[in-house]
């Protein structure tokens, strides 16, 4: 059995990667690795494509993190997806960007392109000509007495727009298939030849309710490219930003899941607890989503007493509060009867697919970014991370309760010892004068993991960035969930993924 | 639930009331805004939302004014499910073209008399992502829009002023189908 190390020794290794290796392989290494994650050994944690190249970046046994590149001779290189279908879509995505063709890919209809962009493959070296319009074929469901329900790309709510078809048996799903794209702003396009600090606002602006987790994600890689140490205060006021953004998503969520199920005293609760995270926040870094308070080099805001006393308040109420609503939720029959046993995601699917956050760990996935592979100050601060095995709807609220009660301590613990100091570096031009600089970095953010990959050009700009959300590998697996379920838990079901549309249409 | 029923009736309300639970702005904003809404709409405003490519941070302070905090429907505003329901279409976003025919079908669905507001800096000219071969740009390139909220994104207290600057313009030409399209002041980013 192959170790990932072994792969990438076997290859070509780029030596300007930072911090986990690179290497160009030849295809039969690179067939080699998909057997690893056909097996279940690895788990893909992103594939993306370049002009000539694509990229699969893994996750092996031993939790070791690497990339490995293919040369894609007239733009072809064998699919993965046709053996690991966790990569259909990123392959779709890639040979709809870059005109890429995977060679034995099941699935050959666009995925981001729906043909209005006016021209096709707009990342490849040379963009070809308009797409035209074709209907989409959904993919088939036979039976008696089958009907279909078509649903969006505007919902009825105040949600992002997505298309969800919905093949039903009378009240059963026998079939659901997503048509996802419809919010891309080809930021990808847009971030290629683009200076950092414009780069780092398009990160932020990727899935809007973890623009700090992004914001992080983004300068990590950055900072990992040019060599630059951040100051110790900003690293952990970054960490206080990413927790409070965790809690008020959670909040949010554990009220918004219940008020599918009817039951809008624990939403009007949650709602509550939620604006509270956001006035703290606004209060403490001057901004509620706490949007491009994390730049490249360090926070672009200080931490003050006033900042310091509000969250301090905010963390005493949460304590305060949070466990009645808890109570409430584990002590009502009604509710508990929509949500234990709904929307069931299988141990073996959540492994298969590297399923992040929440919908991982509510399915057995022992995995957070935070501690595997890890980075400053989590290393440093003590937290658990909850891991359940049944995988319906209620595991869901449950690992999201557990990780508030986390998020708390997580809090108390970084404002108790955060250190003193500046709060920014200069990232220096002159840092990149010696040529191209990739590199890679994982965050957690309240979803799940969040993936990025970037080359600094010579000039100091953005040559290429890739951002992959822990949607891709979650909205798949809400298919899977809700089959068999009724028509009428599909909202719920939904709502307990919370998986991103922009963050995945990017 | 008992137990939290028993502490609502001895807590105060967390609803925006003089200055005690926070700004006297919010207070002062409510007064304003029920008066109009009244004079106007009697005592109601249909909204639909549309994300038109937004990033989902536009649509988080939306959701905010539904809280406690806000409770944007004690002025009448609403949140519907239909166009057809909607006096006004709420419409989030850079506008990008794979959407471009979903939003127009959107607009079509309204009936007269309606009223675009276009939310947060993306929805007034594409913000940041103005220029991708996948935008097209802001509302105003694809429908008439009567009114732009800018923030990025805007704080419920932002979009519930700017709704007041709707109804403003909407009375000064009651009976109109169309009023005038304005901008509102307040940040900008």
């Amino acid at each position: 059995m192959p170790a990932l190390a072994d792969l990438i020794e076997a290859g070509r290794r780029i030596e300007h990667q930072i911090p986990w290796p690179r290497a160009v392989v030849a295809p039969k290494t690179w067939n080699l690795a998909v057997e690893q994650l056909v097996s279940g050994r690895w788990s893909l944690l992103g594939l993306w494509g370049e002009p000539d190249k694509v990229h699969m970046a893994l996750l092996d046994e031993a939790l070791d993190v690497g990339v490995i590149s293919l040369d894609c001779r007239g733009g072809r290189y064998p699919s993965v997806g046709q053996h690991h279908a966790p990569a259909l879509r990123l392959e779709r995505a890639a040979a709809d960007l870059f005109g890429l063709a995977p060679q034995g890919l099941p699935d050959t209809r666009r995925w981001l392109d729906h043909g209005q962009w006016g021209v096709s493959h707009p990342l490849a070296a040379q963009p070809g000509g308009p797409a035209g319009a074709s209907s989409y074929r959904f993919l088939a469901a036979e039976g008696e007495s089958l009907h279909q329900i078509a649903v969006g790309p505007v919902h009825a709510g105040i949600i992002e727009p997505g298309h969800f078809r919905f093949t039903a048996g009378g009240e059963t799903v026998v079939r659901l298939e997503e048509r996802l794209g419809y919010v891309h702003k080809g930021i990808e396009g847009l971030m290629a030849g683009a200076p950092i600090e414009r780069a780092a606002k398009l990160a932020g602006r990727t899935s809007g309710d973890s623009t700090v987790a992004y914001s992080l994600v983004f300068a990590r890689a950055v900072e990992a490219a040019l060599g630059i140490e951040v100051p110790a205060r900003a690293i952990w006021l970054r960490a206080l930003m990413a927790e409070l953004e965790r809690l008020a998503n959670h909040l949010g969520d554990i009220g918004a899941i219940c008020n599918d199920a009817a039951f809008a005293i624990m939403h009007a609760h949650c709602g509550v607890l939620r604006e509270r995270v956001l006035r703290a926040a606004d209060a403490a870094f001057g901004h509620r989503l706490m949007r491009d308070r994390i730049l490249p080099g360090g926070t672009a805001n200080d931490l003050d007493e006033a900042g310091t006393g509000a969250i301090r308040s905010l963390v005493a109420e949460i304590r305060q509060r949070f466990p009645h609503l808890v109570e409430l939720y584990d002590n009502t029959a009604s509710l508990q009867d929509r949500t234990v046993a709904t929307g069931r995601l299988k141990v073996e699917f959540a492994r298969q697919y590297a399923a992040g956050g929440y919908v991982g760990r509510a399915s057995g996935r022992d995995f957070d970014a935070r501690r595997t592979p890890g980075y400053a100050p989590y290393d440093e601060l003590a937290f658990d991370v909850p891991v359940l095995q049944e995988g319906d709807v209620n595991a869901r609220v449950w690992i999201r309760v557990r990780e508030v009660e986390q998020s708390l301590s997580l809090v108390e613990q970084i404002l108790g010892r955060l250190p003193g100091g500046p709060i920014r570096v200069d990232i220096a031009a002159d840092n990149v004068a010696d040529g191209l600089r990739e590199a890679m970095a994982l965050v957690e953010g309240f979803r799940g993991d969040i993936m990025v990959w970037l080359r600094i050009g010579g000039d100091g700009t953005i040559e290429r960035c890739h951002m992959r959300d822990p949607s891709w590998f979650q909205w798949p697996l809400l298919e899977a969930a809700i089959e068999g379920n009724i028509v009428a838990d599909f909202p719920i079901c939904n709502k307990s993924f919370n998986c991103s549309y922009s963050g995945h249409d990017l | 639930m008992r137990k939290l029923l028993f502490e609502s009736l001895i807590r105060p309300p967390l609803t925006e009331r003089p200055p005690q639970v926070s700004d006297a702005a919010v207070d002062e904003l409510a007064r304003a805004l029920d008066g109009v809404a009244r004079k106007r709409l009697g005592r109601s405003l249909s909204i639909r939302a549309v994300d038109a490519g937004s990033c989902n941070g536009c649509e988080l302070e939306m959701h905010a004014l539904n809280n406690a905090f806000y409770d944007i429907e004690r002025f009448g505003f609403r949140f519907v499910a239909s166009p057809r329901h909607a006096d006004v279409l709420l419409v989030t976003g850079p506008v990008t073209k794979n959407m471009r025919e979903a939003l127009k079908r959107v607009w079509d669905a309204t009936p007269n008399p309606k009223w675009v507001v276009a939310l947060g800096g993306c929805a007034k000219d594409g913000g940041c992502f103005a220029g991708s071969y996948a935008v097209v740009g802001g509302v105003s390139d694809v429908m008439p829009v009567d009114l732009h909220i800018p923030g990025c994104p805007p704080p419920p207290i932002e979009i519930l002023k700017g709704l007041i600057a709707l109804l403003d313009g909407a009375n000064g030409k009651a009976g109109a189908l169309q009023p005038p399209r304005r901008e509102t002041s307040g940040q900008s980013n």
